[in-house]
């Protein structure tokens, strides 16, 4: 499928915490303060993963969640990214061995890039968009 | 009417839906860029509305299972198409209403509850519980903001009326006549209070902060439109830039429809564009006042708030106006003075 480059000048996030202790939520909002104010590229958060062409997801996926992130996964319209934002989506972080842990984001939906951090900071979140937007490129290149 | 008559107002028509979907995206970047310097940001490029809506075009368009197709698909170009038929019946710069013989005020009144009844239709067919709170909310909204409207319109009209112009609805009255050279002193007072109201019932048409509680994105998720994507969500996107626009040329044609050709003599073929040009000025400096600046310095008013701010507050305050109109247009007979 090939995109035009309107697409990655307008990029919708959607945020799901399936599972986060809020520290990447706070270094979320952090995120779109006027100080970074991503904006300027068109990043805008939206409410409904009906409007979204990225989803942030936070946390590793506990049980009750698993359910709800597939279904909010594939409720959003294609072309869409998944941005796995900070330690315990990755590889579970200090949850790691934890009882009611489903696993890494990544065993749940294909996440598209990896943010480490706990919580990553800011910058490194918007470093995450820049890699998002290289793979989006590829994608209008005509790559897979 | 003749073919070429006809053929030469279709042509008319077209080029002014276009202006009207470029010019409505192009005020809500202005109005995103405002927005952005007044809280110390750099904010996005005004052509922003463009990119997006050029994104949601290329964007999956998904059909809940538990919607109702057929009025799902229809509520987005009702929304947008009845948004843009509003401006045929308004006055853009110098240019008269297009089809302002057949249509007034009265009629742009009614044809603003159109796109919202169109997204409340959506609403409802969406098949989420977010967008039916969200309908039953733009429907309580609607119910409230139309009373003080219709006192603005009848206030204008009365009075245009009073002054002895045979069809005070029709919006080419108002271009020809401001309003503001025919009252005295009390109806100048009382205009402002209209003007006011008018100002205050914006925010709400175009579901915008403080009166966004249908499409509350922190609590209803986006509401109205929590289920559209796609193509569908791109419409209803240039639908809210054609009523930003439509919604400016209201105010404009009302109370400043003073054109740049009425100052300065310039040939005909320049006239044009300049009024055109000027009445965007004018539209943008509306906006600021009644959208962006409001919506950056305030937060949202629950919906059971918006009924009495509306209901108690704007409609003593439009009576007021009222009241001070007919003052103005009666105290000369009765004092023995002036007319």
């Amino acid at each position: 499928m090939r995109l035009s480059p309107s697409f990655n000048r307008s990029l919708w996030v959607y945020h799901f915490n399936s599972g986060s202790c809020n520290g990447c939520e706070i270094e979320i909002v952090a995120t779109i303060t006027p100080r970074y104010d991503p904006e300027r590229f068109g990043i805008k958060l939206v409410g409904s993963p009906r409007h979204a062409d990225v989803m942030l997801v936070t946390g590793p996926v506990v049980h009750k969640m698993k359910d709800r992130l597939l279904r909010v996964y594939a409720q959003m319209p294609e072309p869409k990214l998944v941005m796995c934002i900070g330690a315990c989506g990755i590889s579970g972080g200090v949850f790691y061995d934890s009882y009611n842990l489903e696993g890494p984001v990544d065993e749940v939906i294909p996440v598209d890039v990896y943010i480490p951090g706990c919580p990553p900071r800011p910058e490194a979140i918007i470093h995450g968009v820049v890699k998002a937007l290289q793979k989006l490129e590829r994608i209008q290149g005509g790559e897979s | 009417m003749s073919p070429v008559d006809l053929a030469a107002m279709l042509g008319w028509l077209v080029l002014l839906s276009l202006f009207a979907l470029a010019g409505g995206l192009f005020l809500l970047g202005v109005d995103r860029k405002l927005a952005a310097h007044m809280q110390a940001r750099i904010g996005p490029p005004l052509r922003q509305p463009f990119i997006d809506v050029a994104k949601l075009l290329q964007k999956e368009n998904v059909v809940p299972v538990n919607a109702i197709s057929a009025v799902f698909h229809l509520a987005p170009v009702i929304a947008l198409s009845s948004s843009i038929v509003i401006l045929f019946y308004l006055p853009v710069g110098s240019l008269l209403p297009v089809l302002g013989m057949y249509g007034d005020l009265v009629l742009v009144m009614y044809l603003l509850t159109v796109p919202a009844l169109a997204m409340v239709a959506g609403g409802f067919a969406s098949g989420s519980p977010y967008a039916t709170v969200g309908a039953q909310r733009e429907m309580v909204t609607m119910i409230a903001y139309e009373f003080p409207l219709a006192i603005v319109v009848i206030g204008i009209a009365w009075r245009l009326g009073a002054a002895g112009f045979s069809s005070p609805f029709a919006l080419g009255t108002m271009a020809a006549n401001p309003i503001w050279t025919i009252v005295g002193p009390l109806g100048i007072a009382g205009l402002l209070l209209l003007l006011l109201v008018l100002v205050v019932v914006t925010p709400a048409e175009l579901s915008r902060i403080p009166f966004d509680t249908q499409e509350a994105e922190t609590e209803l998720a986006g509401g109205l439109l929590v289920e559209y994507s796609g193509r569908n969500l791109a419409m209803f996107y240039l639908a809210q830039g054609v009523k930003t626009l439509v919604l400016a040329a209201v105010i404009v044609a009302i109370f400043f429809p003073w054109n740049l050709s009425g100052f300065l003599a310039m040939p005909p073929w320049l006239a044009l564009p300049a009024d055109i040009l000027f009445f965007l000025v004018k539209a943008i400096l509306v906006l600021f006042f009644s959208v962006t600046l409001v919506r950056v310095g305030m937060a949202r008013f629950r919906i059971s708030q918006v009924v009495s701010i509306y209901w108690m507050y704007l409609t003593v305050i439009g009576l007021a106006g009222l009241l001070l109109l007919m003052a103005d247009a009666a105290l000369p007979a009765l004092l023995g003075v002036g007319v």
